[in-house]
């Protein structure tokens, strides 16, 4: 479904973000990508939504998506798979939410920009999604300002929005990085469930390597730029390749690790 | 480390409420008492909202707490005057959880990690740049370090510059709130061996905040873990994989995710969240999240029994739940 070839980016005139990143994803797989801040896991996602930041461009390589570049769509081409196709979830899912709006009327101008409905349908369609998320009372969180919802309930709402149409890959930003344990382990559910309900495909880009080991099919790791390890979960997870991901998997506190007293 | 180490602080039926609108009361701690022994680390764990920075900003005195006492060598430090607050301070140190907003940006590293021995008026100003290079040695950073602003460094490098400079007074308790959570697995790991390596050697007590049990574990001597204000469970470092008995403490654990775990492993977590701290619900704090909720815990308060040695529980159901543990194990 995606493909990703060779693909190097680059933030004004600075050494390139990322060099040499290649993907190739099939419908309802999962994806993790690991690495430490500053690694360019972020620049990757973003490369392939078009929303690369600032001065940030791709310099070589190609983006196929079913076979079709990315890199040549129109803005007019972009809305169209923005949205419906792909959709994004970010860290902060409230942050894109508009403060002085209520959730109900922000979600249904969503939906009416990207299908023609009445607002009475676009409700509807808006509560069944929350539902689906297993938020309680729907109805409510539609008549709620984003800062009377906890962290964790805004962060439903945005996967809820992301998951409106369906779309077929669903990129997430650390998607859980800013919740507790307990709400993290909810959401990670939820997405796996997701792929196992619509067939969604997911790349979800992490620092939590336990979160990323679970969810995925294919693990990738990243370091500077570049992809140090590539493979399957057991792949990766029992025969490292790279010394960077050896170290890595090792500084993982674990419940049943060492301990330093 | 000797088996009965000496007590350094105990707090006592701490209570911290703050007004909130229409009158209400938020009630951040309710009833914590907590004991804090030399050379011991104490981890609290809890989720965001539980009180776990309030009680430790009461701890080194940033806050009053509404009713109790926190015993230092068994004198109160509450409601001290400012000049006494002062003078004790330099025996109750902290480290933040994000450094770069606790350092002036226009000082040097050098004049940063000496000004608490300057207020203290511990040093001469000929002395300062020799002790900051000192301090640098410490935390195993180059000593030309000292002529550097806090912005050219990595994360990585200013938590160590942090606890550089809370540890240049030499105090008794080192108070870490969330010290290590926004920094990268690989440095997170060196900061902990240097922790437990400076706490060694100088024989303080380590109070951390985390909300990683699993980190927390690894170098804790007793673990806390707070739920909406109340402490829940009290337990032994080592015990809190194996034998955690609260349900709250139960679901944490099973809320992590290992590297090494099973994939086809279902995640075992509790659903929805916790109640808002200004509507705490009469009773056990944890009943609308527990699936052993009766009668009896939405009308009474369970109090913390203990049922090992350092290990205590606030639950009625103790010894089923400790039934279904040794039945897991």
């Amino acid at each position: 479904m995606l493909e990703i070839k060779d693909l190097a980016v680059q933030y004004g005139n600075q050494a390139p973000t990322i060099e040499h990143f290649n993907l190739s994803m099939k419908k309802g797989e999962i994806i993790s990508v690991v690495g430490e801040s500053g690694s360019g896991k972020t620049t990757v996602i973003r490369a392939v939504l078009g929303a690369l930041s600032g001065a940030g461009r791709v310099t070589s390589g190609d983006i196929l998506y079913h076979g079709e570049s990315l890199l040549k769509n129109s803005k007019s081409d972009w809305r169209k798979i923005r949205g419906s196709k792909m959709s994004m979830i970010f860290q902060d899912c409230g942050g894109t939410l508009n403060p002085i709006r209520k959730i109900g009327s922000q979600y249904v101008e969503y939906i009416r920009t990207h299908q023609s409905m009445t607002k009475k349908e676009a409700w509807d369609k808006a509560v069944s999604m929350l539902t689906k998320m297993r938020l309680p009372d729907a109805e409510n969180i539609m008549n709620s300002y984003p800062y009377q919802l906890s962290g964790g309930m805004r962060q439903r709402v945005g996967i809820a929005m992301a998951m409106t149409f369906n779309p077929e890959l669903l990129l997430a930003d650390e998607p859980t990085s800013a919740l507790d344990v307990t709400t993290q382990a909810q959401i990670v559910r939820q997405m796996m469930e997701l792929r196992d309900d619509f067939g969604t495909g997911i790349i979800i880009v992490t620092h939590n390597i336990g979160v990323a080991a679970y969810m995925a099919d294919q693990l990738i790791v990243m370091h500077h730029g570049k992809v140090v390890d590539h493979g399957t979960r057991e792949e990766v997870l029992n025969n490292p390749t790279s010394d960077y991901t050896k170290k890595l998997l090792e500084a993982v506190p674990e419940m049943e690790g060492k301990r330093y007293v | 480390m000797s088996e009965n180490p000496e007590i350094v602080m105990q707090a006592k039926h701490i209570v911290k409420q703050f007004p909130a609108s229409h009158g209400r009361t938020l009630t951040a701690c309710n009833d914590i008492n907590l004991t804090m022994y030399k050379g011991r680390t104490l981890g609290i764990v809890g989720e965001s909202g539980c009180g776990k920075s309030t009680f430790v900003r009461m701890v080194i005195s940033l806050d009053q707490p509404t009713s109790g006492e926190i015993l230092y060598h068994g004198k109160n430090i509450t409601g001290l005057s400012k000049k006494e607050t002062w003078e004790n301070r330099q025996n109750l140190q902290m480290v933040f959880q994000d450094p770069l907003a606790s350092f002036n940006p226009k000082m040097k590293i050098g004049d940063i990690l000496t000004e608490p021995l300057m207020n203290y008026k511990k040093i001469k100003r000929s002395e300062r740049n020799a002790k900051a290079r000192e301090l640098l040695r410490m935390v195993e950073l180059p000593e030309d370090f000292v002529d550097r602003y806090p912005h050219n460094m990595s994360g990585g490098q200013r938590q160590r510059i942090s606890i550089a400079r809370a540890l240049s007074l030499e105090p008794e308790i080192l108070v870490c709130d969330e010290a290590t959570s926004a920094l990268d697995v690989s440095v997170q790991e060196s900061v902990i061996e240097l922790l437990v390596r400076l706490q060694k050697e100088k024989n303080i007590c380590m109070i951390f905040i985390c909300h990683d049990l699993a980190l927390i574990r690894s170098f804790a001597h007793q673990i806390a873990v707070m739920y909406l204000g109340h402490i829940v469970e009290t337990i032994p470092g080592e015990d809190v994989s194996s034998h955690a008995v609260h349900p709250y403490t139960k679901a944490l654990v099973g809320a992590q995710f290992s590297v090494h775990m099973d994939p086809t492993k279902k995640i075992e977590s509790i659903e929805s969240e916790a109640p808002s701290p200004l509507d705490v619900p009469v009773g056990c704090p944890f009943q609308n999240r527990c699936e052993h909720c009766t009668e009896k815990c939405k009308k009474e308060m369970p109090k913390l029994k203990e049922i090992a040695p350092g290990h205590e529980v606030a639950c009625f159901y103790v010894e089923s739940m400790q039934n279904q543990a040794e039945g897991g194990r």
